[in-house]
């Protein structure tokens, strides 16, 4: 019993004993918030690699691909039994992305990827990403009728908005095709006069922007409703965007028709300035040029116009700015991927998702073992990112090591604080020996003594890291306001707030951790308590 | 001899037991095995390069209900023998024993619980625990004794025990005040009753007025004087001060290591 009354008394009038718990609640809060926020960044990266990447990718390694999907799918079938839950093959080849902003050409290069728009979003969460809420629904690759997000769905508070996507859609098109026709005539009817003056063209070019605005303003006010075609006809013969579908051999109107429509990654079409809006180069609307090689040797390069009609946003820069999805039939078609006699397709790659619970690791071995190694290349999705989930894993352990190492100084703290209180208190041990207190009861008040202040620092550090874990985005915000620096740049990351995620599993080791530490630095102590001698004990001053 | 008693040591509890009523008989007395007796006790302590022999074969007995005053001068070993008796030190040689029992030789936790239970000792500088009050210091010994159950069961017990013996000694209203609160008077008798609170068998007192101005010493001494005359307490009283040694029953003086005369 005077164990625990002792503990508590120098616990409670020892107050430099109550500094080296400081260290360990400092070093156990910043285990904490380090292990949850990296704990939430890789959670984040990885749920994110997975959700582009379907379970298994099964590939060929030629970029012309294999024949016959249908068939592969079935030898996957039954080389994978039930395990299999979906499967959609896709094309993909790299290309050149190639658009105009207010009258550059820009071009990127760019990953142009054929899916399948009913079973893509199967087999990954593929669907999730899209800015339109039906295209989140069901993808279609036609152009939709406005009503795209202009806040980001996956922010699970409202972030920056994007009002750039309020009008997105055939509104935009119909506006943009409008602006442009007006342009052009205003151009036109300048042109005669400009004979004269050379500099006409170019002197009214900011002053007509402004005007043909209101132009549009107004023609937009007075055919807000689905355009009649009747009136745009005229209009689109002098459109100079207007392009020649080969096999239709007819002009398409822009204002009423799109090309294929294309999902570009959002990180193509846009940028995020330091204020965290979104600003768009191109929008759902646009017409964009794409640029990739023909199946067969020699590839040749081919083009096509396409219209962007959703965005892609995985939240991951590297595919975010770099994808562009397109359907797969057309794209087949436009490479040449499809037999002409017998008309079977070619893919590259076919994705497939597993039914939950199954083995990843086991899965693709048993589908390597069913296909021949120099043909396929089968990796799960694991594979593909190994080297860099690795990385993260081995940062982790690696900042976990260094960080124990604080709760270890703070150990050796306790360590020189509880020698000198062994020696300030050499008397009272000598008392207490001689009210018949055994050695091994002296050395218990100071292991608990140990305990105690472990927990008490373990404790108040849970309660900080917790806090601090919790509240890490008030206090980024918090800091930036005070340093006007951005501590967590939203355009580097790709999420608004920084994902933490407490695991009760590390947060117990750590714990244990850090009150095995303070008890293991309590034990010399103790023992040297322990052995004192009664006399010499009661004679010290 | 030293050799003779080291080979005693080694023999066990029943041995002595038998060996000390042997030696009552030899004395011829048909008295009581006397209380506490210490036997050809021996204690050297190195100090630099030399051995101090501070004790050099000290025989002394306490009878039940005794008071005995040692007396001799600084350094002839009365505290030394003093620790001995209460166990707080082991003998080079020789033995000690309480009721006839050979205690000196007994394993740790025998010893711890025999100074917890049967021997209440009082220090010259009362040596209370700063931390605790009055009356916390007054229980130490049975917080010593009882597990933390235990002590749940026996609180209330304990606490009216304590609480009685201090308003015994006058500091009813001292409870709850640190011992730096505490004049030295007030801090010995608070020492006297954490000495008795257990109940002791024997009272071994090391200068227990050599801090005190001459009113505190008398009026501790008195207490002592009545605990031994009323409760019939045996106690051993160290003290370089003939006029205090005087009040007791009986006076060993010890010089050079030796009992000199009793």
């Amino acid at each position: 019993m005077y164990k625990l009354l002792l503990c508590w008394r120098y616990l409670r009038t020892r107050w430099i004993a109550l500094a080296s718990v400081v260290s360990v609640t400092l070093g156990v809060a910043t285990m904490i918030v380090v292990n949850a926020v990296m704990a939430g960044f890789s959670h984040e990266m990885q749920t994110r690699i997975h959700g582009i990447l379907s379970d298994i990718v099964f590939e060929s390694h030629s970029l012309s691909g294999f024949q016959d999907p249908k068939w592969h799918m079935e030898e996957i079938k039954r080389a994978g039994g039930a395990a299999i839950a979906g499967m959609t093959p896709t094309v993909a080849v790299p290309a050149m992305l190639n658009f105009q902003v207010r009258g550059q050409w820009v071009t990127r290069q760019v990953m142009f990827i054929g899916i399948d728009e009913s079973t893509h979003a199967h087999v990954s969460d593929f669907g999730g990403y899209l800015q339109h809420p039906e295209n989140r629904k069901q993808l279609s690759f036609n152009l939709r009728e406005g009503g795209y997000d202009t806040v980001d769905s996956q922010a699970d508070s409202p972030g920056p908005t994007r009002p750039a996507l309020e009008g997105a859609g055939w509104p935009y098109r119909r506006m943009r095709v409008e602006r442009e026709r007006l342009w052009r005539q205003r151009l036109e009817s300048q042109q005669a006069p400009s004979a004269v003056n050379d500099e006409a063209p170019q002197n009214p070019q900011s002053q007509p922007a402004r005007s043909v605005n209101t132009q549009v303003e107004a023609v937009l006010a007075a055919a807000d409703a689905p355009a009649d075609p009747a009136t745009d006809a005229p209009a689109s013969k002098q459109d100079p965007f207007r392009a020649v579908r080969p096999e239709e051999g007819r002009v398409m109107d822009p204002a009423q028709e799109q090309f294929t429509g294309i999902v570009p990654g959002i990180g193509l079409a846009s940028f995020r300035d330091n204020t965290g809006v979104d600003r768009f180069l191109i929008l759902p609307g646009d017409d964009v040029k794409v640029t990739f090689p023909t199946a067969g040797t020699p590839p040749k390069a081919v083009s096509d116009t396409f219209t962007v009609v959703d965005f892609y946003e995985s939240k991951m820069s590297e595919y975010d700015s770099n994808f562009v999805f397109v359907p797969i039939q057309e794209l087949q078609r436009m490479r040449g991927m499809i037999d002409p006699q017998t008309g079977i397709p070619s893919v590259n790659s076919i994705q497939i998702k597993l039914s939950p619970g199954t083995d990843l690791a086991l899965m693709r071995d048993q589908l390597r073992k069913a296909f021949p190694a120099e043909m396929y290349l089968i990796s799960s999705w694991r594979d593909k990112q190994g080297p860099l989930l690795m990385a993260v894993e081995m940062e982790m352990a690696v900042l976990n090591i260094l960080l124990f190492l604080i709760i270890a100084v703070a150990g050796f703290g306790i360590l020189a604080i509880f020698f000198m209180i062994v020696v300030e208190k050499t008397r009272d041990i000598g008392i207490l020996k001689s009210l018949g207190a055994s050695s091994s009861g002296v050395a218990g008040i100071f292991l608990g003594y140990g305990l105690f202040l472990g927990l008490l620092g373990a404790g108040a550090g849970l309660a900080l890291g917790l806090a601090i874990t919790w509240n890490i985005n008030t206090i980024r915000a918090f800091v930036e306001w005070c340093t006007g620096q951005r501590v967590f740049d939203p355009s580097i990351y790709y999420f608004f707030k920084i994902p933490t995620i407490v695991n009760f599993y590390t947060i117990s080791w750590i714990i244990a951790g850090a009150v095995g530490i303070a008890v293991g630095a309590s034990v010399l102590p103790a023992l040297r308590a322990a052995r004192l001698h009664p006399v010499e004990a009661l004679r010290h001053d | 001899m030293t050799r003779a008693a080291m080979n005693d040591d080694k023999q066990p509890a029943r041995a002595d037991r038998e060996q000390a009523g042997r030696e009552c008989d030899e004395h011829g007395n048909a008295a009581p095995i006397p209380l506490l007796s210490v036997r050809k006790l021996r204690k050297n302590y190195r100090s630099g390069g030399g051995l101090l022999e501070v004790l050099r074969g000290v025989d002394f007995d306490l009878d039940q209900s005794g008071f005995v005053a040692i007396v001799g001068q600084s350094g002839s070993g009365k505290s030394t023998l003093l620790h001995l008796m209460g166990l707080l030190d082991e003998p080079d040689s020789g033995e000690v024993y309480l009721s006839g029992t050979r205690i000196d030789n007994l394993p740790a936790h025998h010893r711890d619980r025999l100074r917890n239970t049967d021997i209440g000792m009082v220090f010259q500088s009362y040596h209370l625990l700063p931390e605790l009050n009055a009356l916390e210091n007054v229980l130490a010994p049975l917080m010593v004794r009882y597990g933390v159950f235990e002590w749940m069961r026996r609180k209330t017990e304990a606490r009216s025990r304590a609480r009685t013996l201090l308003e015994r000694f006058g500091l009813g209203a001292r409870l709850h005040h640190k011992p730096r609160q505490l004049s030295g008077g007030e801090m010995q008798r608070v020492a006297i009753a954490r000495a008795l609170v257990s109940q002791p068998r024997v009272l071994l007192a090391d200068e227990p007025t050599g801090n005190l101005d001459e009113a505190s010493g008398a009026e501790i001494l008195d207490t002592i004087c009545e605990l031994n005359r009323e409760d019939g307490l045996s106690i051993v009283l160290v003290t370089h001060d003939s006029a205090i040694a005087r009040r007791a029953d009986r006076i060993v003086r010890l010089a050079a290591g030796h009992v000199e005369k009793v």
